[in-house]
């Protein structure tokens, strides 16, 4: 761990839905960026840099944004850098702002991740067609549906686990005032009938496409001892990468997601994960990926994290709550999720998660992951210091 | 601060039209760098990428460039939309957390994927700017007249510029154009897009270029004579053309007074220009003076810019000046953005 | 600005229009033109001797390297995993639902997605064996698209060992 300690003391989102026709790229960003400012106590001209992270550009048909964002975020004469990462973007944009403040080079840094998806073509973006290819996808759920019934086999999962899932994070997500879906009625047998979609996956199973934002304030721990304010302390940061293929690559349980989570722990002091945090806040796009990363993150043993979804030990009141904000499946801007999660993560240690607030929760873990399941970005905070 | 030094430099041999894909124009220069090195693929504890989706007409272009890291066992790896000598900085700033000791960086574009001056528009305000189709040639014709106008910037200064980098280029060997016209005769050439002539735009093309930087020891053991990265800093401009000079680069300038340019003498200066007349503007903004510092011995941009590797490649040859004791000193500039709206300054030192 | 305007900003609709070169690459061209002939070749890695159909940008992503001496494989292949995909998406040409399939050709060590077909897809199971369904000749070019799908052969199913390491 590096010798520098860093506190996040603000953060920000935006209310998520699918189409912001009500503010330009800009306002979408000011949003969550103002939110963020106001909980630290702070304004654009005490911030030293600023970290900007994002999807592809094809979303919305603006190369490089940061760029022209710069006049919107009074960022003139600072640094300003643009992290893209793939679906990890979010979290991995947190972590670089978390460098920027342990490496002793800044004090206050802002870092804010977003997607305005609505404004061009999410599903062609996601999945352009190359020439030379064979156009057989349909989107990110073709391209993992087929992991996940791998995962079903290997495991001998029951067909409802997926389903459980799903209906304790659109459930969560009423306790959320910022998700996008807000759907109250959800029950299993309800959600067992919706249709297949990318069979083994079904409707409910699968993530919406919003617009929104996420931001974070992050300060050295000599500013943040000055401040009044709630903090949550960067633990730890992790990132790993392997290729999407090779020959006898592992796309269930990515080998570069389990050293992630063991770099993670390793750095933070952490020996029993399970025992030792309070919540996560995990990217699950697809409703399997929960017992899929219960294993991949070494809470649950191989096998059996469908499990631990069925003894209820991932809802808000088990043993370690999943999502209580309702999750990528609830909310899911793209270049925003990492940093939702990463940001959720930090407000429940901090105590202000409102409604889907993790009573007593001290030690926090947000995670994201992106490209074909294989760049993984992770963060613990704690309230206390590390 | 810990020290950090760069320990190698690899660059592809640019060309433009080529067809190699991405992945197979990296593997070669990522394998060269570590060679150059002479170290394994698994003493690197930071992998750092430059490249733009947009330039390469694929959203997550960038992933496929793992592919040819042989990032196996997993690697720790990140990649930024910007040119490979912000790749650099993340890399320099992660080993200043003390969670990495050697990173290698690389940067590539293949510029004539397509029309990228068309395509630069992109970067431009989506509401106001970008649906009048400028082009990047004409922003930074705005911004050349701006200077020339003020008088920041000549006429004179950019034949000059202009015929450095295509001798310079010739000596380098690594470029796509290179001459032996003065300064007069380019300035008796036609103007083809006011105020530029043919010879001040950019000669694009495709590249790849890498950069090993290690910590102290680590640096020491690797490179006889590292190129120590004794400051690095970057800053950013507003974007609308109207908001700020575009007579002067207030964004390098500032970049250039917190790395402390002047702290000591300087025997050369990359710098990273890709228009002509951005010579004499980051001349200005960096305080340099020509007749005591060599400016882009290696002819620069102007006659080579692979985009996305250009910047980091201006790091590489000043490093190498180092490396081979042409140079104690050395500045290192890179840029993006129409009119130098954002830059990014470091001093190197052999000693 | 009244507020009526604040309400109800503008939007404007612009459409993106730029043209891209595309290269296959030197490996790519050698299993495109092998194709084209009704050929499949892959690629064996010089360093872990395994063998990519297709060579995808022509390295071995595990080693790092070029790949080397093309190979042929097929043309039967065991079906890893699959889905049912019954959701249309912008430039969809395939009638719903259809199989995609991950095939692994025998002689190959990593999956591709195509069709399968000629059998209901209530019937597909992981480890189905499968062949090659070419189009007429007249209607080749440099694709797998040549390829219009495949379908099972009938022989019996692969066990689930010889290809859980490929999942």
């Amino acid at each position: 761990m590096g010798a520098n300690r860093c506190a996040v003391i603000g953060v920000g989102q935006t209310n998520h839905t699918s189409v912001r026709a009500d503010v330009s790229i800009a306002g979408l960003v000011r949003e969550a960026v103002d939110r963020a400012l106001e909980s630290a106590g702070m304004t654009l001209a005490d911030i030293d840099a600023i970290v900007i992270g994002k999807a592809p550009d094809m979303l919305e048909g603006v190369m490089m944004p940061e760029m022209w964002l710069t006049d919107s975020l009074a960022a003139s004469g600072k640094p300003v850098f643009r992290v893209h990462t793939a679906g990890s973007v979010g979290g991995s944009t947190a972590i670089v702002a978390a460098q920027h403040v342990m490496s002793g080079i800044h004090k206050r840094v802002l870092t804010v991740a977003f997607e305005k998806q609505s404004d061009g073509n999410a599903m062609w973006a996601l999945s352009v067609p190359t020439p030379f290819g064979v156009p057989v996808h349909a989107g990110a759920g073709g391209y993992f549906s087929p992991i996940i019934r791998s995962y079903m086999r290997r495991s001998g999962a029951p067909a409802h686990i997926g389903a459980m899932v799903a209906v304790k994070d659109r459930t969560n997500a009423c306790k959320n005032p910022y998700a996008h879906l807000h759907e109250p009625d959800w029950t299993l047998e309800k959600a067992l009938e919706t249709p297949m979609l990318w069979d083994p996956v079904r409707f409910i199973e699968t993530c919406p496409s919003s617009d929104g934002a996420a931001a974070l304030v992050m300060v050295s721990e000599d500013v943040a001892d000055t401040m009044n304010v709630p903090k949550a302390w960067v633990h730890s940061t992790a990132m790993r990468s392997e290729p999407t293929m090779f020959a006898g690559r592992n796309q269930v349980s990515p080998r570069a997601g389990e050293l992630c989570a063991e770099d993670l722990y390793r750095k933070a002091g952490i020996t029993n994960p399970l025992e030792e945090i309070d919540v996560c806040e995990v990217y699950v796009p697809f409703s399997w990926f929960e017992p899929m990363w219960l294993e991949n993150l070494g809470f649950a043993p191989k096998d059996h994290g469908w499990r631990f979804v069925e003894d209820g030990v991932t809802e808000m009141t088990g043993k370690l709550p999943f999502n209580p904000s309702g999750g990528v499946l609830s909310t899911n801007p793209i270049g925003a999720s990492g940093m939702i999660r990463f940001g959720e993560a930090a407000m429940q240690v901090m105590g202000l998660a409102g409604e889907h607030q993790i009573d007593g929760a001290k030690k926090a873990m947000g995670h994201a992951y992106g490209g074909g399941s294989q760049f993984f970005a992770m963060w613990i905070v704690g309230s206390e210091k590390n | 601060m810990r020290d950090v030094g760069i320990v190698a430099f690899a660059e592809s041999q640019l060309t433009y039209g080529t067809t190699n894909t991405p992945v197979e124009m990296i593997v070669p220069t990522v394998n060269e760098v570590l060679k150059n090195a002479g170290i394994e693929r698994t003493e690197v504890d930071f992998w750092c990428h430059g490249s733009c989706d947009y330039m390469t007409g694929q959203p997550f272009s960038f992933v496929a460039a793992v592919d040819a890291l042989g990032a196996w066992p997993p690697i720790i790896e990140s990649h930024v939309e910007m040119d490979g000598a912000w790749a650099l900085y993340e890399a320099w700033m992660k080993i200043q957390t003390g969670e990495a000791n050697v990173a290698l960086v690389f940067g590539n574009g293949k510029s004539s994927a397509g029309d990228m001056n068309r395509a630069l528009t992109l970067q431009q305000d989506p509401y106001t700017v970008a649906p009048l189709w400028p082009g990047l040639t004409a922003m930074e014709g705005i911004g050349a007249c701006a200077a020339l106008q003020a008088g920041t910037v000549t006429e004179r200064q950019m034949a000059e510029a202009a015929s450095r980098a295509r001798r310079d280029g010739a000596k380098n060997g690594n470029v796509l154009v290179s001459g032996s016209e003065s300064a007069d005769e380019l300035l008796s050439r036609a103007v083809t897009s006011a105020p530029f002539r043919d010879h001040d735009l950019p000669a694009m093309a495709d590249g790849v270029s890498a950069i090993i930087i290690a910590a102290g020891d680590a640096a020491k053991r690797i490179a006889k004579r590292p190129a120590w990265i004794r400051a690095i800093d970057h800053r950013i401009d507003h974007q609308n053309l109207g908001w700020r000079d575009l007579a002067r680069s207030t964004s390098a300038a500032i970049a250039a007074s917190e790395v402390g340019v002047h702290n000591d003498k300087v025997d050369i200066a990359e710098l990273h220009t890709t228009f002509s007349h951005h010579e004499q503007l980051l001349i200005n903004a960096l305080q340099l003076r020509p007749d005591a510092t060599r400016i882009t011995p290696s002819g620069g941009a102007l006659v080579g810019n692979a985009l996305m590797a250009a910047g980091l490649s201006r790091f590489g040859h000043s490093a190498r000046a180092i490396f081979d004791g042409t140079a104690d000193r050395a500045v290192a500039h890179a840029q993006q953005g129409a009119c130098l709206q954002q830059n990014i300054v470091a001093v190197l030192e052999g000693n | 600005m009244s507020d009526k305007a604040a309400d109800k900003p503008l939007r404007v609709r612009m459409p993106i229009g730029i043209d891209y070169k595309w290269c296959a690459g030197p490996a790519s061209t050698d299993y495109l033109t092998g194709l084209k002939d009704g050929r499949l070749y892959g690629r064996r890695c010089p360093v872990c001797e395994l063998v990519y159909f297709p060579p995808r940008n022509g390295v071995c992503a595990r080693d790092g390297v070029m790949l080397g001496e093309s190979v042929e494989v097929g043309p039967k292949g065991t079906v890893t995993t699959f889905c049912i995909v019954n959701v249309p998406f912008l430039g969809q040409t395939i009638k719903l639902p259809y199989v995609a399939a991950t095939i692994i050709l025998d002689g190959a060590h990593l999956g591709f997605s195509h069709l399968l077909q000629e059998v209901e897809a209530t019937d597909v199971r992981m480890g189905m064996r499968v062949e090659p369904v070419w189009r007429d000749k007249s209607d080749w070019d440099y694709s797998l698209e040549n390829i219009s799908h495949f379908r099972p052969t009938g022989e019996p199913d692969a066990p689930f060992d010889d290809y859980a390491r490929y999942l």
